[in-house]
């Protein structure tokens, strides 16, 4: 029965340790650079905040199906099709989710004391050194909020999961299509039990981030 | 040896402006860059510490950090730089600051025992004072055991009696390790306790350099005068006794009989003034 959360936790599982590995060097990057091509950049990754979830599923569609050269290359060469099926949703997933693991990470970057990442180099340590005990370890806040969020977004997904990948029971089902679901076929006791619980982990979540945050400001002076 | 010969192109408040810099420095020496604000010193600094990129030469010990455009990274350059302040590793006690550099336990704590942090060791850089930070970012700077220290403006954000705590535990580890160190200080008085050359840039231009007491003791007109300043050290010569006194920015000797020197010590304010002539040099207590 609760088939579709664990499908929701298993995408946004997946699409947090992807994006935090994608968003890392991208997010480090913007804080740093003084290039002219900033402001592009940081324009098309925060483009799915505003664009309608149905825009981003159409173009992902329209890019991964198989009439499309990316889509005919993966079926010709490893017959995976893009399209309804899991991997899509982590990939469309993966694009909607990338501005709430950038921004925060890219924030909390840009908030560091300049002073503290100099003299890291000049204690003889590389910019990946300088990233990994350095720059994260004093930005635990940004770093939290970037994940937490970034997995409860996912799991809240609907627009782009519907479109790009259907729902297919146990495959592309998840918890926010279950419930749009359950309305349809007017199971209203499913649904509220799928919603309540969407609605109390979604208060959890955002009460920890919150409550984290705070103790570590009072402990570090953040 | 170290030998410095570098061109660089500032953009200053007051328009772009070109920092012109051809100098020598001996192994062990300890030299205070001065001059006004935005006349290049911390950019010189940073330059040589590899933050900021130049055209030229730098030559360390038969090496070079910089030459044809090539710069080897701030990461592979011995240097230990002391910024300003808040340069301390938040996440990190103490002692973690010092290993962050090099793991080696037995320098950490001989170095956190010569700046008296050995009780304060496991605490975080949060919960100390000002100048507390400071002697941990002094002892950090010194973990590699550099070849050249530098200090940005160390002191400038702490009250006068934390200076004079500091400079003493900066003059020391200068000596203990042998280390060539640059400083840049605004405080006549800093200057003449560390350094043993002065140099005072202008402009982006070097407009002074010279021994320390030649390039702060400048002669003065004999109008009258009653100032208040920090009396810096009494030398004795043949039968008079000169004093070097510390007023606002400027250091200057006052002849005193061996009588008068008697009521007065190092460290001391005290005003000087003119009657006539020559100036009189008194306690304010008097």
């Amino acid at each position: 029965m609760f088939e579709p959360f664990y499908i929701s936790f298993k995408l946004a599982s997946i699409t947090v340790l992807i994006l935090f590995l994608i968003s890392l060097p991208l997010s480090w990057y913007l804080s740093q650079t003084q290039s002219k091509i900033k402001p592009f950049i940081e324009a098309l990754t925060a483009l799915p905040i505003v664009l309608p979830p149905s825009v981003l599923g159409f173009y992902i569609l329209v890019a991964l199906s198989q009439n499309s050269p990316l889509g005919t290359f993966f079926k010709d060469t490893f017959d995976i099709s893009l399209v309804f099926n899991f991997t899509s949703l982590v990939i469309a997933s993966c694009f909607y989710s990338l501005p709430f693991m950038v921004q925060p990470l890219q924030s909390g970057f840009e908030s560091l004391n300049k002073n503290i990442l100099e003299a890291s180099y000049l204690c003889g340590k590389s910019k990946l050194q300088t990233i990994l005990f350095v720059a994260l370890p004093n930005i635990k806040p940004a770093l939290i909020t970037a994940i937490i969020i970034t997995f409860a977004h996912t799991v809240g997904e609907f627009g782009v999961v519907l479109m790009v990948g259907g729902s297919i029971p146990g495959e592309t089902k998840v918890a926010s299509v279950a419930i749009y679901e359950m309305v349809e076929i007017m199971d209203y006791k499913g649904a509220h039990i799928y919603s309540a619980i969407m609605l109390g982990m979604s208060f959890i979540v955002l009460l920890s981030v919150y409550t984290f945050n705070a103790k570590h400001k009072r402990k570090f002076g953040l | 040896m170290i030998n410095i010969n570098i061109k660089k192109t500032l953009h200053g408040v007051n328009g772009p402006m070109n920092l012109d810099i051809d100098l020598s420095i001996k192994q062990g020496e300890f030299i205070a860059l001065t001059g006004p604000s935005g006349s290049g010193k911390t950019t010189l600094l940073r330059v040589l510490a590899g933050l900021e990129v130049a055209e030229g030469e730098i030559e360390v010990n038969k090496s070079f950090w910089l030459k044809n455009n090539k710069s080897i990274k701030a990461k592979k350059r011995s240097i230990g730089f002391m910024h300003q302040e808040n340069a301390l590793f938040p996440n990190m006690s103490i002692l973690q600051n010092l290993l962050f550099v090099i793991n080696d336990l037995e320098l950490a704590l001989r170095l956190l025992s010569l700046a008296g942090l050995t009780e304060l060791q496991d605490r975080y850089p949060k919960t100390l004072s000002g100048g507390q930070k400071q002697r941990v970012s002094l002892c950090r700077a010194m973990m590699r055991k550099p070849d050249i220290l530098l200090l940005d403006e160390p002191l400038s954000a702490l009250d006068a009696k934390m200076r004079t705590q500091l400079q003493s535990k900066i003059l020391a580890l200068h000596k203990e390790f042998n280390t060539t160190t640059i400083m840049v200080s605004h405080e006549p008085s800093e200057i003449y306790k560390l350094s043993t050359r002065t140099i005072i840039l202008d402009n982006g231009h070097i407009i002074k350099d010279g021994k320390t007491q030649e390039v702060l003791l400048k002669s003065q007109g004999s109008q009258k005068f009653s100032f208040e300043g920090e009396l810096l050290e009494l030398k004795e010569a043949d039968v008079i006794i000169i004093a070097i006194v510390a007023i606002g920015q400027q250091i200057v000797e006052i002849v005193v009989s061996k009588k008068e020197a008697l009521d007065l010590q190092v460290g001391q304010t005290v005003i000087v003034g003119t009657k006539a002539f020559a100036p009189t040099i008194l306690c304010p207590s008097r």
